[in-house]
């Protein structure tokens, strides 16, 4: 049974597309089969930022409504044979995403992959909670600055108890991905230290993704930046996480610091 | 205990009644409704869960209209566990019970008319009968958007109270953490109870109805261990060490 993960933050913009696409293309060069799933019905963005807009035919929504089988669906990535998409409908409502079938699609998905990444559109409403609904585990993107980080709480508030797995009692692992950190204003002091962003949240961390013009430049030519550029700076970023997604220990380093001074921030109780 | 989803926005302290959200419709409700709607649509889970009172207090109605509003909010899956302010003939059967400053109004107030609940109203918050003090303990932080609301007794939270996060309780409310959401205790009328945190950032306070902003609290105070209490109609606060 592959492992399903949300990757949310209820603000939007924060970079949740750009991580669920980083985060599965590192994961799939690591051999393991995963697909990406876009559930930002109306505003689709992951095909794009895949490269495979040119390719999507049938949706998700168009699977939930019987038009197409799931593997009609399912985009394999050209460069990556191991990365899937499976794409969100431009043109239809958030309302075409029912409770019942998006329950069946997650179950057939969790039978063939290894890794299920769900991206969710921003906000707290149906097509949000509906992505979360299934997770294993879920990724909490927020960015170092004070709304990004007060609806990240609340998003958390909601993977307590509005997951399946929260409502049979169990606890949902969260990890915390802070994205677009920007040393030079960190350095200025305008934005949140990253001591004070896990003190308010309190779930442990997976990575510190900078704030760069590779990622840019990623999705531009319509690749995730951890195919674009494996040597870049956001690129391994991204790959250590997806490292500490699948268990593995690592220090994490603060982008522009030379000091490891984490041990304290990564030992830190996981909430 | 009641953990519920709701907006911070969505409450409105009133006087001493703030267990419940005071909701003060004005005429036309048409107008009102609408007001509403939007609010709603902007707010999820509004009123999930939550006690809502209606305050008619001066509003030149008939039993009528009440009905209607009632009904209105009914389809918006309101529930009104009473109604404040209203003139005793425009309540009676079929209608939510009157209700003053959030408790229900003694009974030879209405002695004429029959208190009728709403078959789904929802539990009641209001204590009657007070039970042996009792407490609770939450071992994880509440998160921006939660409510935690124990009308029986006192709170300790081993964790912070995040922004937009809100503990309501009939007595003392301990935080081992910081809190920078809303505390409110003695909720249920206790102006004995007490607020005690590890580090104070929050957005309110309040003991028994009577409620402090984060503006109108002391700067010095703010980030430090401190324990509030009530003395007449102040809060006072004093620093723990
Ligand atoms: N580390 C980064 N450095 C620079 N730009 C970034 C970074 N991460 C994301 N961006 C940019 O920020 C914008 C928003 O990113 P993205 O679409 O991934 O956010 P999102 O959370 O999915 O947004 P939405 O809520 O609209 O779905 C994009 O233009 C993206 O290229
Ligand atoms: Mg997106």
């Amino acid at each position: 049974m592959g492992k399903v993960i949300v990757v949310t933050s209820g603000k939007g913009g924060v970079g949740k597309t750009t991580s669920s696409a980083a985060l599965g293309a590192a994961l799939a060069q690591r051999g393991e089969k995963v697909v990406v799933v876009d559930f930002d019905v109306g505003l689709r963005n992951l095909d794009l930022v895949m490269g495979a807009e040119r390719r999507v035919v049938y949706d998700l929504v168009n699977v939930i409504q019987g038009e197409a089988k799931l593997t009609q669906a399912l985009i394999r990535d050209k460069r990556l044979e191991t990365l899937f998409l499976l794409p969100a409908s431009q043109t239809r409502d958030k309302d075409a995403l029912t409770p019942e079938g998006v329950e069946l699609v997650m179950a057939e998905l969790k039978r063939v992959f290894d890794w299920v990444i769900c991206d969710s559109p921003a906000g707290i409403e149906r097509g949000a909670t509906l992505a979360m609904r299934h997770a294993d585990m879920a990724v909490v993107v927020t960015n170092p600055e004070v709304s990004s980080v007060r609806d990240s709480d609340r998003i958390i508030g909601l993977l307590d108890s509005k997951t399946l797995k929260a409502e049979r009692g169990e606890r949902m692992e969260k990890h915390l991905l802070l994205t677009r950190y920007d040393p030079n204003r960190a350095e200025r002091g305008d934005m949140l230290k990253v001591e004070d962003v896990l003190e308010i949240l309190s779930i442990p961390l997976i990575g510190i993704i900078p704030e760069s013009m590779d990622v840019l430049r990623a999705s531009n030519i319509g690749a995730p930046v951890t195919l674009a550029d494996a040597r870049s700076a956001p690129a391994m970023a991204y790959f250590d996480a997806a490292r500490r997604l699948a268990g593995e220990v690592l220090p994490i380093t603060i982008p522009g610091e030379k000091r490891g001074l984490f041990g304290k921030i990564f030992g830190r109780r996981a909430a | 205990m009641t953990k519920v989803l709701t907006d911070a926005r969505s409450i409105r302290i009133k006087g001493r009644s703030f267990l419940a959200v005071v909701l003060s419709p004005d005429l036309p409700f048409d107008d009102w409704l609408a007001r509403l709607d939007d609010l709603a649509s902007r707010s999820a889970g509004f009123f999930l869960g939550r006690p809502v009172v209606l305050d008619v207090t001066d509003l030149p109605i008939d039993r009528a209209q009440l009905k209607d509003l009632v009904g209105e909010l009914a389809k918006r899956n309101v529930t009104i566990m009473g109604v404040e302010g209203a003139r005793p003939s425009i309540l009676g059967p079929g209608m939510p019970p009157a209700l003053k400053g959030g408790r229900p109004v003694s009974d030879d107030a209405v002695a004429k008319e029959p208190i009728i609940e709403l078959h789904n109203a929802p539990a009641k918050p209001v204590v009657e009968s007070r039970p042996a003090p009792q407490s609770i303990i939450i071992r994880e932080p509440v998160r921006s958007g939660q409510s935690v609301i124990f009308p029986e007794g006192d709170v300790t939270v081993i964790g912070s109270v995040a922004s937009g996060a809100e503990i309501i309780a009939g007595g003392s409310i301990h935080i081992y953490g910081t809190l920078r959401g809303r505390a409110m205790a003695g909720s249920v009328g206790n102006a004995a109870a007490r607020i005690f945190c590890r580090k104070l950032e929050a957005e309110l306070l309040a003991i028994d109805g009577i409620y402090k902003m984060a503006e109108d609290m002391a700067p010095d105070l703010r980030g430090r261990s401190v324990q509030l209490w009530l003395e007449g109609e102040s809060i006072m606060a004093e620093k723990l060490i």
